[in-house]
């Protein structure tokens, strides 16, 4: 699937919600299910600045297809890592850096990705956008 | 143990003087529980401001007009309401700064040049960050060694570690009146006795303690004391930085400008006297006559009332939340202000802030810029309660069933 029809297909999904606490639940029910990323990519030089919860971020390129997988210690924050990467993994470096991240704010989960949240979820945008853009030069 | 109904304290009355504790936040009532990064304003200080930039704004201490007297007296009516307060000897050792930061970079700056390589200062482990940092520029450049308070493990200094620390090089120890992510009060009055029996000149942060109760400098026998007025209902960017005379008269100016000198030629400055020496430029004038505001307006309260009523809801708020299952508090000293920081086993302080501030419930998740300390607990933050005079019990309340819900959510 392209990223926009993944997108828009999370803005349909998040639209059946009746709450913030159904969407709340959804988000930490992702958090718990998202492929675990690998001990060995669990580390320092993986890790987002600037958050209050560690998070890491690998991205490694397979068949023309960047693989991105992540993990915080903040559950709600591992959660909206996921519905990011639902839309940018297994894409392609160029579709990726022509993306942008506007559906988070279409399913009411703007807050999380405020640069004063100090999340790291901002600083994981950038840095998935930058691995893509690397991956684009290769 | 006094009750709420006993006590000469309408706190119904009192949140109608803050008009923001009427909003609603994610469509529910407004809870406001992160009172040690800042306190809300009553209307009495709102309208002081915009009373000033209306009527009497103006610039101070040069003009021969009218207007300019109104606010060169409001200014230095703040000055002397500060120093009333304060219990202060003399108004020109009220030094009106941005705030606390300020004031400790004053000090920081001016023993830059009075240490040298030989002498040492102690701070505590407790500090804030930006307690830490201005000590560590002055050491780069004057050489001189830096030793720390350890902490013990229910938040409280280890005093005998601090004796040990004081020698006849110590030259400074700086101390906060009152950790900001524990809440733990520290004993200043001996710490400052026995500083003094080694020659070094105390400075005491007391951001955190300014908004609880009073503190009377002269009996205290402090050197330097700082707080920044928008912890006690006072606007942001205005503080106080007291030093005794004879300290202030050694230090050397931080900032040189306007109204800071007596005589300028190219050759040379001299330095005004005290407090102008060390507030050059144009002052925060309505920041000032605001931080006055508030400090009446605390005044009229009663500062007995308000740490009678906020350690009944400390007490409260502390026995209600250890009822829930994984809870751990931090800080437990006997002595501690109205703060209770936390974790629940198994979730991360980031996601249980998340969902207070869905419930409209304002709380601080993370290190409360204070890293040492949270490096002390092995723990990357903690959820951080910090009650005042406006909270109530039914508040209180809320959260425990916010928490409840939440924890549930995230289990």
């Amino acid at each position: 699937m392209r990223i926009d029809e993944i997108q828009n297909e999370i803005v349909e999904e998040f639209s059946l919600f009746e709450d913030w606490m159904q969407k709340y639940e959804y988000i930490i029910e992702l958090g718990k299910t998202i492929k675990p990323i690998d001990n060995k990519n669990k580390v320092d030089s993986n890790l987002i600045k600037g958050c209050q919860s560690k998070l890491w971020l690998h991205a490694e390129l397979k068949n023309g297809k960047v693989i991105y997988t992540a993990d915080s210690e903040a559950i709600i924050t591992k959660g909206i890592a996921a519905v990011l990467l639902r839309v940018f993994s297994n894409q392609t470096p160029v579709d990726i850096i022509n993306s942008d991240v506007d559906y988070i704010d279409k399913i009411g989960l703007k807050e999380h990705l405020s640069p004063t949240r100090a999340n790291g979820l901002v600083s994981m945008v950038k840095q998935l956008k930058y691995y893509a853009l690397a991956f684009s030069k290769i | 143990m006094v009750l709420i109904s006993d006590m000469n304290f309408d706190v119904k009355k009192i949140r109608s003087d803050f008009p923001i504790l009427g909003r609603k936040v994610n469509g529910n009532d407004f809870v406001y529980f992160d009172n040690a990064a800042t306190s809300q304003k009553p209307n009495v200080v709102i309208e002081s401001i915009s009373n000033y930039y209306k009527n009497y704004n103006s610039n101070i201490h040069r003009g021969v007009h009218s207007v300019s007297q109104e606010a060169t007296e409001a200014y230095e009516g703040a000055r002397l309401k500060i120093q009333k307060h304060f219990n202060v000897r003399k108004s020109c050792e009220i030094i009106l700064t941005s705030g606390t930061t300020h004031s400790i970079n004053l000090v920081a700056h001016g023993f830059r040049e009075l240490l040298n390589n030989q002498d040492e200062i102690i701070i505590s482990g407790l500090e804030h960050h930006s307690n830490i940092v201005p000590w560590q520029m002055m050491a780069e450049k004057n050489g001189a060694k830096i030793k720390v308070i350890p902490l013990k493990e229910n938040g409280q200094l280890n005093m005998k570690s601090f004796d040990k620390l004081l020698n006849k090089n110590t030259k400074l120890v700086f101390v906060n009146h009152v950790s900001n992510a524990l809440g733990t009060i520290n004993p200043i009055k001996y710490i400052i006795d026995k500083a003094h029996k080694h020659n070094a000149a105390v400075l005491v942060d007391g951001a955190q303690a300014s908004a609880h109760f009073k503190t009377d400098l002269q009996e205290l026998n402090v050197d330097f004391y700082t707080t920044s007025a928008h912890k006690l209902c006072g606007p942001t960017g205005i503080g106080m930085l007291f030093g005794k005379e004879d300290w202030l008269n050694k230090l050397p100016p931080y900032q040189g400008g306007g109204e800071m000198i007596s005589d300028v030629t190219f050759e040379k400055t001299s330095y005004a006297e005290l407090p102008q020496k060390f507030e050059a430029g144009t002052p925060n004038v309505a920041g000032a006559i605001a931080f006055g505001v508030a400090l009446d307006y605390l005044n009229n309260i009663g500062f007995e009332n308000i740490l009678m009523y906020e350690n009944h809801l400390l007490e409260y708020a502390t026995e209600k939340l250890k009822k829930i299952d994984g809870i751990k508090i931090y800080g437990q000293s006997i002595d501690k202000t109205s703060v209770i920081s936390f974790n629940i086993d198994g979730i991360h302080a980031y996601d249980l802030g998340s969902i207070l501030d869905k419930f409209g419930i304002a709380v601080r998740t993370g290190q409360h810029c204070a890293q040492p300390i949270m490096d002390f607990f092995n723990i990357p933050g903690t959820i951080r309660v910090s009650l005042a005079f406006y909270n109530t019990k039914e508040e209180i309340d809320l959260l425990f069933d916010s928490l409840k819900k939440g924890i549930s959510m995230l289990s």
